[in-house]
């Protein structure tokens, strides 16, 4: 077996954000990693939307990632710490618009490990030295500078170990212009690792260490270490240093260490100040569950500087250092605003705050205050003893604030994450799609969704307007070459034409100088001040001062096809002529003298746009009745000769000539491309070569059952072909390489693009009668995204055999169920505590809901409509119960009516693994399914974390052991029980009487079920452990698995040993035959084995395209869609990976890991192709392109044509 | 092997235990080496991105939190070692 990998939607969670002048101009960017992926967002000040400049897979795991500047420069570095065991400078090269790997220096071994460097990394603020560190020991200081070019220069490390000591964060020490400074919180083991009594380990102190990097000695010390708080987890660098011009100093210097409930304030030879952590005045809160800072951010302005800091709730303080000097006066702190908990804070120089959402979607938030005069209370460290330092061993008296909505801050952006990603379903319920929508549940706590994912463009429609009849085609036009927005709409009916005018309101014009007396075949504003006409009788020449020139068909004749641009027009007669007319410098329309006979009825008709400082274009591409293009020379040497021709498979109904930009052909200019649509509905892309007007590279896309129009637009400034057919498809330029992707819209019948005041680069089109103005903004989203919100974490979901509702259950750990909660607020408010209503009132989407401790439960079972997109009915589980897994079971014992299994657990422990009791709850479905009815619940002893159909009875895997039950009055009633399996059972699937069952840590087992003994056997497994999250059976012998650790592999049980236990009755053979390496007595074997880089969270076997072949469609907990595709052919898997060989030697991973080590990361990869790196050709300089077309016997069109061959095939994407 | 060669060949594996920490030897305790595995582990989980969401999400916290925690537990993950006369 040999799959070709393709990531349909890259990982969208951002684990890390810097924020720098990266492109070197004065306008502030943003750097995000998405784990496995780097991504540049630019800020639009005005609109305060963020849009993707570049994205680049780096192929390895971004660990750590930091913004640079050199002394005196203006541009910023990016560095990025990995698992390549490699630190890696980058620089954005805003020409090419793509990253440059500048430095990479190599200092240890690839992949996560402990004592590797990688995990953290540190920048002396004035950019002369970084450090990266591990998790434990070791620390590696690098110093950066200039050489005589400018060019960035990077030392060989210097060490700053410290063995036996556990990183917990570092940070760069801002000392001005002293020698570079980095504070790093560290605890040693070294004594706790030999003490039996454990004295040590209650001893062992939090140490807060400076090194000092010795500029003149080329050196690091450690200059100072002194314990600080247990409880300590993050530090944040506090600015200092003198000013060069004056003698003022920036800021005390120092760290701020926040700690859990406090943040302290530390600096070598200097009093500390302490303040609390504010914590929520909410009625439910646990005075006793320790706070602590995940997220933090300094911001300097002139001559000032603030802190933002997010407590894992997600709350933002604003912390504030009164100083004079270098003596600290006092430490502040107040609440600011509550956002979503982040990965990382970023705050640009322009007002805006960007947070990172560590789960869903993304923000960019504008100040509005910075929180500095509003009556919020503020704690400072003078108001305790000795600046709340008297005795650090206690906590301070805890600090409270009143949560409320945002003041301080507003939304601008937001960016749609679908991380995490907990289980995905692929199906096609919506109505009038002939492609599958994918179904996933995403997000985390109360701002979970369910998300349906559509494959096209989303459309923002502005106007919607009914017309007197049906138009067949419509256009708009500007008056003057120059004019910025268009003037006129024209529509063309059956017996006439109606011109309307765009100015405030839209209305019907008389004067124009148009024929309203007959439909139109085009529209053209021409020459300097012109306008054209086409109609079947003729030609008019409106003239600025609305004289018309009329051209007139010969007697007998009409016009059928026409097609024209700034200087030219080429009309079709019904005589099979053409009739060619170009704009002399008079701007009079001459006919050339000869007429052109094509012997066939022309269909169809495309010139291109004048190109920049030419008099005219020189090809014209005819299709004609005969099933043929021909390319016809517009040149006046050559005029009407033909150059080529191309045979179709069926009559064309439209051709378009374009110039777009497409990186992989041309990276310099457009590329002239010639469209084909034919009358069967597929489109045929060529190139058209400009010296010799061959026709080359076609590729074939099935756009739709219509014939196909073909209409160019304008999209964002570039030139964009939209193709209408029974769908409508756009084809644009993004990020220099070209993109075909479905609208999700209605059918139209004709389109034109336009513009107004309003809509600058909006598209107009018909449909049916009515006219529709939109406008399609976020080209780079090619899935479009509708939500339906949840209360809690979903877990799992799914669907119902016979009606379209989905079945989700949701189930949120240290969260308080809304039963409980009302239950103690009662409690509460009859002892007469008073309680803040306010507080209960705020939203939990932003809030949260109230946090329990750990073994308290919130959980629901919820059905949804995904046709109306809404929640039908939800069941809130009490008790303390958490659902984790369902099934829809037809019990043979009540003749196949269905139920619906609820697998749940009370007082559930995550670690180690306990409940105080499973149940399997039973509901009936009622009112079609739009609710249930609770029929009984069965007591179990552990966590059921897998439920299935099998056989007319439930197989339930419930802690180790997998069960058969069946349905009784009362009860569920256990009928069969196998205890043998190794963790915990996570998933199950069937075919026929064949389970498979998948166990957390050791991979999947092949069970069989033999009825007339009554027993469930294992007689397959796997040789390897593998930490199983989700699998699917490919076919009866085969098995697509997923890890825990990103990867996801291909098992398979030979066929003999499938048939031999097939065809034993009893199942005696399997029950003595002898075991294998202490095991079941088979193993499969592994077919296919890769490392996608996500944790895969749900596979399918899915078919994406209509008729297409199936594929394994998977989904990733941090956001990533991919697809496995079978080969078909053995050629094609030498093809393409030969391909792929020489890309992995090119070295393209920005992060310096070696392709075949990262995706082989646990495995060796095995029996997979990695598509997301051979699509990369694409992007490669000419010269490379060409040579290793060469190797591979191709030309570079060929290697081109397949990938997107291969991609197209399985995933329309 | 020479007594010589045996004791290059020691003070190199010496050298490389001290480089490598979490390097096993012939005499290496249960519990050295339980501890070993629990911080390769813990590092490791802290090290992959989507291996700490994942345990964010199945036990409530932030991710914060559990990188925190996991970093905490990296101090004694198996509790105090066994006495001498334990062992």
């Amino acid at each position: 077996m040999h799959l070709y990998n393709l990531t349909l939607q890259s990982p969208t969670a951002i684990t890390h954000a810097i924020v720098g002048n990266f492109s070197g101009a004065r306008q502030q960017e943003l750097i995000v990693s998405h784990g496995t992926r780097l991504e540049l967002l630019r800020p639009d000040i005005q609109t305060g939307k963020l849009s993707t400049v570049v994205a680049t897979d780096v192929f390895g795991s971004i660990r750590s990632l930091a913004a640079f500047r050199l002394t005196g420069g203006t541009k910023d570095y990016a560095i990025v710490g990995s698992d390549s065991g490699r630190i890696i400078i980058l620089d954005y090269d805003p020409k090419t618009s793509s990253f440059a790997k500048l430095h990479q220096e190599t200092y240890g071994k690839s992949g996560a490990r402990r004592i590797v460097p990688g995990q953290y990394l540190a920048t002396d603020p004035k950019g002369r030295a970084v450090m990266i560190s591990a998790v434990e020991k070791a620390k590696l200081v690098y110093i950066l500078n200039r050489d005589a070019a400018a060019n960035l220069t990077i030392s060989s490390p210097l060490e700053a170990h410290k063995n036996s000591a556990i990183i917990h964060h570092i940070v760069g020490v801002d000392v001005g212009f002293e020698n570079p400074l980095f504070a790093a919180l560290e605890v040693d083991y070294s004594e706790s690792d030999q003490d039996p009594t454990g004295e040590a380990f209650n001893n062992a102190a939090k140490m807060l260490t400076y090194y000092e990097l010795d500029l003149g000695l080329n050196h690091v010390v450690r200059k100072w270490s002194e314990p600080t708080d247990l409880r300590a987890n993050l530090l944040v660098q506090v600015p200092g240093g003198q000013l060069a011009s004056s003698d003022r100093y920036d800021g005390p210097s120092g760290v701020l260490i926040c700690c859990e409930d406090h943040i302290i304030y530390r600096n070598m030879d200097a009093p500390q100040h302490r303040v609390p952590i504010p914590r929520r005045k909410h009625p439910l809160e646990d005075p006793k569950a320790g706070l602590i800072i995940t997220s933090a951010v300094m911001h300097k302005m002139k001559g000032a500087f603030f802190f933002l800091l997010q407590s894992e709730v997600g709350d933002l303080y604003k912390v504030t250092i009164e100083h004079e000097e270098e003596e600290v006066k006092s430490l502040r702190i107040k609440y600011f605003d509550t956002v979503p908990v982040a990965s990382s804070l970023c705050i640009l120089k322009s007002g805006f705050l960007f947070v990172a959402s560590e789960f869903g979607n993304h923000y960019l938030y504008q100040f509005q205050r910075l929180g500095d005069d509003d009556d919020e209370p503020e704690f400072s460290s003078t108001n305790y003893p000795s600046f709340g330092m008297a005795d650090p061993a206690t906590a301070l008296p805890i600090a409270y604030f009143k949560p409320r909505p945002l003041e301080n801050l507003v939304i601008a952006d937001e960016l749609e994450s679908l991380d995490p990603i907990l289980d995905a379903k692929v199906l096609n319920i919506l109505p009038n799609s002939d492609t599958p929508q994918l179904f996933a549940a995403c997000g985390r706590g109360a701002r979970s969704t369910l998300r349906t994912l559509r494959h096209g463009l989303e459309v923002e429609e502005t106007v919607s307007s009914e017309l007197p009849g049906i138009p067949n085609a419509v256009w708009t036009t500007k008056v003057k070459e120059d004019d910025p927005y268009d003037s006129y709409i024209i529509l063309s009916f059956v017996n006439g034409t109606l011109v309307l005018s765009i100015g405030e309101t839209i209305e019907e014009v008389q004067d124009t100088g148009f024929l309203s007396s007959a439909p139109t075949i085009a529209v053209q504003q021409i020459g300097s001040d012109a306008l054209l006409q086409v109609h079947p009788q003729g030609i008019r020449h409106v003239l600025a001062d609305r004289r018309v020139n009329e051209w007139r068909v010969p007697q007998g004749k009409t016009i059928v096809q026409a097609t024209t641009n700034k200087r030219q027009v080429v009309v079709a007669l019904s005589s099979a002529e053409l009739v060619y007319f170009e704009l002399d410098l008079d701007g009079q329309l001459n006919e050339y003298q000869d007429r052109k006979a094509m012997g066939s009825t022309v269909l169809a008709l495309s010139i291109g746009e004048v190109p920049e400082g030419r008099q005219r274009t020189p090809y014209l591409a005819v299709g004609c009745e005969d099933q043929t293009v021909r390319i016809i020379s517009l040149d006046p040497e050559s005029t009407l000769e033909t150059i080529s021709l191309q045979a179709l498979t069926a009559p064309p109904s439209a051709i378009c000539i374009a110039d777009m930009l497409d990186a992989s052909i041309n990276k310099a200019q457009p590329t002239m491309f010639v469209n084909i649509g034919l009358q069967n509905g597929v489109l045929l892309r060529t190139v058209l070569d400009p010296i010799n007007g061959q026709l080359t590279d076609t590729r074939t896309r099935f756009l739709g059952t219509r014939p196909i129009r073909l209409i160019r637009v304008q999209i964002q400034r570039n030139s964009a072909i939209l193709a209408l057919s029974s769908r409508t498809w756009l084809n644009y330029t993004y990020q220099n390489m070209m993109h075909f992707t479905p609208l999700i819209y209605e059918t139209l019948d004709y389109a034109w693009s336009f513009s107004a005041e309003l809509s600058p680069e909006g598209l107009i089109g018909i449909a049916g009668s009515v006219l529709r103005i939109f406008q399609v903004s976020k080209l780079g989203m090619k899935l479009k995204q509708d939500s339906i919100p949840l209360s809690y974490t979903p877990r799992k979901f799914i669907t119902h055999p016979s009606n379209p509702f989905l079945y989700l259950i949701e189930a949120d750990h240290r969260v308080v169920s809304t039963e409980t909660a009302q239950k103690r607020l009662a409690e509460l408010r009859s002892k007469g505590k008073p309680i803040d209503e306010d507080v209960l009132n705020l939203s939990p989407e932003v809030f949260g809901r109230a946090r329990g401790s750990a073994g308290t439960w919130a959980s629901n079972i919820r059905i949804i409509d995904p046709i109306e997109a809404k929640t039908i009915h939800v069941i809130e589980l009490d008790n303390n119960e958490a659902a984790f897994s369902l099934a829809v079971v037809p019990f043979s014992a009540r003749g196949g009516e269905l139920h619906l299994v609820v697998g749940t657990a009370a007082d559930t422990l995550v670690s180690p693994r306990a409940c105080r009791s499973g149940y399997l709850r039973t509901y009936k479905f009622i009112d079609d399914g739009r609710s249930l009815e609770l029929v009984h619940i069965t007591e179990i002893d552990d966590v059921p974390l897998a439920l299935m159909g099998f056989q007319g009875r439930l197989a339930a895997g419930v802690g180790k052991a997998l069960r058969l039950y069946d349905i009784g009055k009362k009860k569920m009633l256990r009928k069969v029980e196998n205890k043998s399996f190794a963790t915990t059972i996570v998933s199950l699937c069937t075919q026929g009487s064949r389970m498979l069952v998948g166990d957390m840590q050791e991979s999947v087992f092949y069970v069989a079920y033999k009825a007339p003994e009554n027993r469930l056997l294992v007689f397959a497994d796997d040789m390897q452990p593998r930490w199983v999250t989700t699998q699917t059976m490919v076919d009866y012998t085969t098995v697509a698995v997923a890890d825990r650790f990103g990867n996801i592999f291909v098992n398979r049980l030979d066929i003999k040993v499938s048939d031999q236990v097939d065809d034993d009755p009893t199942g005696a053979g399997i029950l003595h035959e002898k075991g294998i390496l202490m095991g079941a007595p088979h193993k499969t074997k592994m077919l296919a084995h890769f490392h996608v880089g996500d944790l895969v969270t749900s596979i399918h076997k899915v078919s994406l395209v209509a008729g297409g072949r199936e594929v394994l469609l998977y989904t990733g907990l941090h956001g990533t869609i991919g697809i496995l595709v079978p080969f078909v052919s053995k050629e094609d898997v030498d093809f393409i990976s030969t391909l792929e060989q020489h890309l992995r030697s090119e070295q393209l991973s920005l992060i310096g890991r070696d392709h075949l080590t990262w995706r082989g990361y646990y495995v060796p990869v095995k029996g997979v192709v990695d598509g997301d790196l051979c699509e990369m050709y694409a992007k490669l300089p000419g010269s490379k392109q060409s040579s290793i077309a060469g190797e591979l016997d191709r030309t570079v069109g060929e290697v081109l044509k397949k990938l997107e061959q291969l991609r197209v095939t399985a995933s329309g994407f | 092997m020479s007594s010589e060669l045996r004791y290059t060949a020691n003070t190199q594996l010496e050298h490389l235990h001290a480089r490598y920490s979490g390097t096993g030897h012939a005499d290496l305790t249960k519990y050295e080496w339980l501890t070993h595995q629990h911080r390769d582990s813990l590092s490791s989980i802290v090290g992959h991105p989507a291996l700490t969401s994942y345990v964010a999400i199945a036990d409530g916290e932030a991710i914060g939190r559990v990188r925190f925690e996991m970093t905490e537990r990296m101090l004694q993950p198996c509790g105090p070692p066994l006495g001498k006369d334990e062992d």
